[in-house]
């Protein structure tokens, strides 16, 4: 399946050597060594551009990025950007989290629910359902409308199977104890099988948020109405490279961001989850 | 006659795509949607008949087909060599990780106006976009597949007189294979995402493309005629795919 492993990004751990230094001085001190790498390519891309080797519309200036980016922040264009990226790919985001852990619970424990939806959902997983846009666009409309549904057909999937492999994977000996104790068919779902299933739904989720973020971008790209993938496409029209650029810087931030917040959710939520004690590294 | 209850069973398993397909018939033969919104099967496979047998639609086809392909053989063989390396050599590691946990979380799309201001509107802007976004995916499975390599297996084989290099090729590289290609999977779905959605915002050429043009046209029963040839063209890409996989990694079994 379209699997974008979030547990499995590398990151630098240099081992410690002890020194006498205080822990937070000695782990700043890495944090610089580790990040080294990025600074070093953000100087570079500097030089570069100052060098005159390339035009400033093929790659400006740093600063010159940054400063435009000051601009927009307070001119309010940056936030309203932003603001309307995140909320369409969240939303998108939500809807398919929700839909597809009802679809995927069901179909894990309904037999026709599961002769229904599997041919669909593999048929439906390895398609590229952007293509549908045009289709979409024809049916809903131009606005967000249009534009979180795309954004949601294309995250459900990742959702779906991941409840199916966690629902199936739940120790038999639980269930059978359960249901010996005398557990009624809601509380099993709500108290045995959704808590128990929770660290590969939430893989799932983990997988289907960058989803949530490119197809966000790109239907705003396609589609205009602002958000950072619209205001990008209009900058590269108008051949205005910094506009292009601090785009990229702005988008790039989100992602980050909202790949660590939900490293660090899955790390509060599935505390009691043995797997979670490893470092979740992205 | 084992081919008659298998085929049976197939048929079987797949009767809800059917039955939707015959929804979709039904829906707009009896007029319960607008055909304008949603044109009848039989006639969407009729223009897509006459589609084929165009010099055009072959002509994007190819085009699509080349991009894709150069920009996902360069994504598999550079990102796989450089998880590989990074797990192998400890300097390549701390020079690259961080840029990798950078750059992993960009939404690729939004290289698509970088690409296409540095490359212009052909074929090398598409392939270099597809060759950063489907990158990464092949080397975060590379890595980790080679750094999960059992150490004394990679002990045994030093101690056995293999050099370093003979160790990498014979030890390192086949246990990184299952999750590298696990990997170039991901890349080749995301591969298709990047490739139809560029040429339907930037490009001249393309299935992409074609979408777009026939849309803007009003030619809808066309339009989504190429829609359900970009569909199955993902949908066989992946199961020749996973088959090709499978093949590869017969030796686990």
């Amino acid at each position: 399946m379209a699997r974008i492993n979030q547990g499995g990004a590398p990151m630098a751990s240099p081992e410690h050597d002890s020194g006498q230094l205080p822990h937070f001085v000695r782990s700043f001190g890495w944090g610089v060594v580790a990040w080294l790498p990025v600074i070093i390519l953000l100087v570079a891309w500097e030089v570069v551009a100052r060098s005159g080797t390339v035009t400033p519309f093929m790659l400006p200036t740093l600063t010159r990025v940054f400063e435009r980016m000051g601009s927009e922040l307070v001119s309010g264009e940056l936030p309203i950007a932003v603001g309307l990226t995140l909320w369409r790919a969240l939303a998108g985001f939500v809807i398919a989290a929700v839909l597809g852990i009802a679809l995927g619970l069901a179909m894990a424990r309904n037999r026709f629910f599961y002769w229904f939806f599997d041919p669909i959902i593999s048929v439906g997983f390895p398609i590229p359902k952007i293509a549908f846009l045009p289709i979409l666009v024809l049916w809903l409309g131009f606005f967000d409308l249009s534009k979180i549904t795309m954004i949601a057909f294309n995250t459900i999937f990742p959702v779906v199977t991941a409840t199916i492999v966690g629902v199936y994977s739940v120790e038999k000996e639980i269930i059978w104890s359960a249901r010996n104790l005398g557990t009624s068919e809601r509380g099993m779902l709500w108290e045995i099988l959704l808590p128990a299933a929770m660290p590969q739904i939430f893989t799932g989720l983990q997988v289907a948020l960058p989803i949530a973020l490119i197809v966000g971008v790109l239907t705003e790209m396609a589609m205009g109405g602002y958000g950072v993938g619209g205001s990008m496409q209009t900058a590269s029209r108008m051949a205005d490279s910094l506009g292009v650029f601090a785009g990229i810087f702005e988008i790039a931030v989100v992602g980050y961001v909202m790949v660590k917040l939900m490293a660090m959710l899955r790390r509060h939520l599935l505390r009691w989850h043995q797997e979670s004690q490893e470092p979740t590294t992205v | 006659m084992r081919s008659g209850p298998a085929f049976a069973a197939g048929l079987f398993r797949y009767l809800p795509i059917v039955f939707l397909l015959l929804l979709w018939h039904m829906a707009s033969t009896f007029h319960l949607v607008s055909t304008a919104v949603l044109p009848p099967l039989s006639s969407v496979l009729s223009s897509g008949y006459d589609l084929v047998s165009t010099a055009e639609f072959w002509d994007n086809t190819g085009s699509s087909m080349y991009r894709g392909g150069m920009g996902l053989l360069l994504a598999i063989v550079i990102g796989g060599a450089l998880g590989i390396a990074m797990a192998w050599w400890k300097p390549i590691r701390y020079v690259s990780s961080p840029l990798v946990e950078i750059f992993y979380p960009l939404p690729k799309s939004a290289l698509i106006p970088i690409t296409a201001l540095w490359l212009g509107f052909g074929d090398a802007s598409k392939i270099l976009l597809i060759f950063l976004g489907c990158m990464l995916p092949v080397t975060i499975g590379a890595f980790n597949g080679a750094r999960g390599a059992e150490q004394t297996l990679i002990w045994s084989a030093r101690s056995l007189g293999a050099s370093r290099w003979r160790t990498l090729l014979d030890v390192v590289v086949p246990s990184a294979l299952p999750e590298l290609l696990n990997g170039a999977r991901t890349a080749l779905a995301l591969s298709f995402i990047l490739l139809v959605s560029s040429e339907m915002i930037v490009a001249r050429k393309g299935l992409g493309y074609l979408i777009g043009f026939l849309g803007d046209g009003g030619n809808y029963d066309a339009m989504f005629a190429v829609v359900l040839v970009v569909a199955a063209l993902g949908f066989f890409a992946d199961r020749v795919y996973l088959a090709f996989a499978r093949r590869v990694l017969r030796w686990r079994e």
